[in-house]
């Protein structure tokens, strides 16, 4: 891991604001994100999260403001290059490819970034000894796994990239509280062991926050409160609004 | 595997007595009782019940032996009525089918010597099975519909046929050269349809495979327009003319010249060609741009997001597959010595897309054997006449019924892990998930 400067944080956005057409659905916002911390972004659906996410990728495209990646800006990189800079990303609803074989899946992730013959070897390793379902796996199509392992999957085949920064859309979505729990475990456990730098975006606000060091609320395309994670658990507007009777253990 | 069991044999027949009684209801009419005008305008009628009786019969058999095709191929838990013992002769069966057919090719020129008719229509098959392979990698493994896919084997023959007549220049140098301004002009489709898919994809291809045409049809000062290409030299084997002169090749080998001799060298040069298409292809996919180009086929918006370049992914693969495309183009000018626009008409990439859709998207051998069955079956069912498209339609509705993936619908995988298998097998106890 390149060591950079506590000072400097490891993906800066300042004022971004992107649109689809006319409808604009990020205006203006505001994050940090430090090398080493898991950083939440929840929100309500359509509150811009997903998009903020797929902008710093360069889908759509940033229309005003800068996205600042371990110093360097980054804001009109072509999609494709941002990955090899090893930002790595687990799409909203997974998107693994069905067809493919499990070892495929996780090939890919590794295919872009010519990594040798040992890292994809130590890079398995990793991700059998976070999930080691997935190795049991292997050679089956990655359309026929669960919800989970899908989701497991997904990281996995971030994860073969080496990246830095992992950035994850609702790991969570429509999976099992149990195994919701097992992803949000694996992401503390990269975070701790390997001082992986995560950036969750999440509508299972409670889950979120209490794995975040920091938390981002969105609204509207708007950051409208931010903190630790603790502290917005904390907050009665957070609580009304995205855990009130959504709460689970 | 469950073996066979009484419900599934009553099944059938309940199933069968169903159809037969539907057949009849439909048919006594239809068929039973035939109607005619008469001499004088009036009513006319007789009865067929001979006819009726048979439909009814063949409707009963059939439906039976559909029953058991369904339930041999059925999903996972249906009763099994094929016993296993059949079951796994036919599998391993299908694991031969490849080096069995791959070796009867070799044989084929040595076995039907004499017989020009199955050497041609070899050729021909052989052809088709070289543009499914080719038109597979666009369609089977990048996923790009190409309704056009005939342009670039105009390309590639119109390239060997102008070259060739207006530059004297031989076969083998022109081979190449078609193949690269065939992938030239898959590069020059691929740019303006970068950020189209599925539909779009199909109608802006199937536009070029019309312009290509069209512009070969009516650029008279250069492709003659209408009247084609004449006089496209024969192939040489590198430079030996197969002509019964004394330069020769049965010349130089003090053999007895025979026009058999360079059907020969057509068959085993397109057989040649054909295996590099699929040595090529199976070469690609175990690389990091063959697996870009399934991923890009399953998923591209997750293929962006893992890094990979879209652009020069979907462009490789038109390129890939147009080039192929335009070397079976250069064989078909020099075998045929005379081409036209006719030959380039849509209909030909509707059949080499329907080779690589029932063959499987995606398998080599599913491709192979489609081209096979597509353009071997039409010569087949030519002694049934009239009949012949209505057996080739009902042969592929059936198909579709039950292999609706394709002849052969699995796709091997490309990545193993033989290697990693060690590293922690200790983990998969512990795997609870």
């Amino acid at each position: 891991m390149t060591a950079s400067s506590p000072t400097t944080p490891l993906l800066a956005i300042r004022g971004l604001r992107a649109a689809y057409g006319k409808i604009e659905a990020l205006k203006g916002v505001d994050i940090e994100v430090g090398a080493g911390e898991i950083v939440a972004l929840i929100g309500a659906n359509g509150a811009g999260k997903s998009t903020l996410m797929m902008t710093v990728f360069g889908r759509p495209r940033a229309r005003a403001g800068r996205i600042e990646y371990d110093g360097q800006d980054i804001t009109g990189v072509p999609t494709h290059e941002i990955a090899r800079l090893r930002i790595a990303q687990s799409p909203e609803g997974r998107r693994i490819f069905p067809r493919m074989s499990v070892a495929e899946n996780l090939q890919m992730g590794a295919d872009a970034t010519n990594s040798s013959e040992a890292d994809r070897a130590s890079g398995l390793e990793r991700i059998f000894n976070l999930f080691p379902r997935l190795k049991e796996r292997m050679t089956q199509r990655g359309g026929t796994l669960s919800g989970g392992e899908q989701q497991m999957l997904a990281i996995g085949r971030a994860l073969m990239s080496r990246p830095r920064l992992l950035m994850l859309d609702e790991p969570s979505l429509g999976l099992a509280p149990l195994i919701a729990r097992q992803i949000f475990d694996a992401i503390r456990t990269l975070n701790r062991q390997d001082g992986l730098t995560v950036l969750i975006v999440e509508q299972n606000a409670n889950h979120a926050l209490k794995l975040a060091h920091r938390g981002y609320v969105m609204v509207n395309g708007l950051i409208t409160l931010s903190g630790t994670g603790s502290e917005l658990l904390q907050r009665p507007e957070i609580r009304a609004a995205y855990l009130e009777g959504g709460r689970r253990g | 595997m469950q073996t066979s069991r009484a419900p599934g044999v009553a099944f059938i027949f309940k199933k069968a007595l169903i159809s037969a009684l539907v057949a009849l209801v439909l048919f006594s009419l239809m068929i039973g009782v035939r109607t005619e005008a008469g001499s004088d305008g009036q009513l006319t009628y007789w009865t067929r019940f001979g006819d009726l009786a048979m439909m009814v019969a063949t409707v009963f058999g059939g439906s039976i032996v559909v029953e058991l095709l369904r339930q041999w191929w059925g999903p996972v838990g249906t009763v099994r009525v094929v016993p296993p013992q059949v079951t796994s002769a036919l599998s391993l069966g299908a694991r031969l089918v490849a080096p069995v057919l791959l070796i009867f090719t070799f044989l084929v020129p040595v076995i039907f010597y004499n017989e020009r008719y199955i050497l041609d229509l070899g050729i021909l098959v052989l052809t088709y099975v070289m543009l499914g392979w080719g038109l597979n990698v666009v369609v089977g493994l990048a996923g790009l519909l190409d309704l056009g896919y005939v342009a670039f084997y105009a390309v590639g023959a119109y390239s060997y046929a102008l070259l060739a007549t207006n530059f004297g220049l031989s076969f083998w140098i022109c081979l190449p050269l078609a193949g690269i301004l065939a992938a030239f002009w898959g590069v020059l489709l691929g740019f303006p349809v970068l950020r189209l898919r599925g539909d779009y994809l199909a109608i802006v291809t199937l536009a070029f495979g019309e312009i290509i045409r069209l512009v070969l049809l009516n650029w008279q000062s250069v492709t003659g327009g209408p009247n084609g290409v004449t006089g496209i030299p024969r192939p040489t084997m590198f430079g030996i003319p197969l002509s019964p002169g004394d330069d020769g090749l049965a010349a130089m080998l003090r053999i007895e010249f025979s026009p058999t001799h360079r059907i020969v060298f057509l068959f085993y040069l397109i057989l040649a060609l054909a295996l590099l298409t699929n040595w090529v292809t199976i070469r690609l996919r175990r690389l990091p741009i063959g697996r870009a180009w399934e991923a890009l086929r399953e998923d591209e918006v997750a293929c962006r997001a893992l890094g990979i370049n879209t652009t020069t992914t979907k462009l490789t693969a038109f390129a890939t597959g147009a080039m192929f495309g335009g070397l079976a183009g250069a064989f078909f000018a020099t075998r045929q010595g005379f081409i036209s626009p006719e030959s380039f008409t849509f209909h030909e990439s509707a059949l080499v897309l329907a080779i690589v859709v029932l063959g499987g998207m995606g398998s080599q051998l599913g491709v192979a054997l489609a081209a096979l069955a597509m353009i071997g079956g039409f010569e087949l069912f030519r002694g049934l006449d009239q009949y012949r498209m209505l057996v080739f339609g009902m042969a592929m509705v059936l198909l579709m019924i039950w292999r609706p993936r394709g002849l052969i619908g699995h796709r091997a995988p490309t990545v193993f892990l033989e290697r990693n298998q060690a590293i922690s097998s200790d983990l998969v106890k512990e795997g609870h998930g």
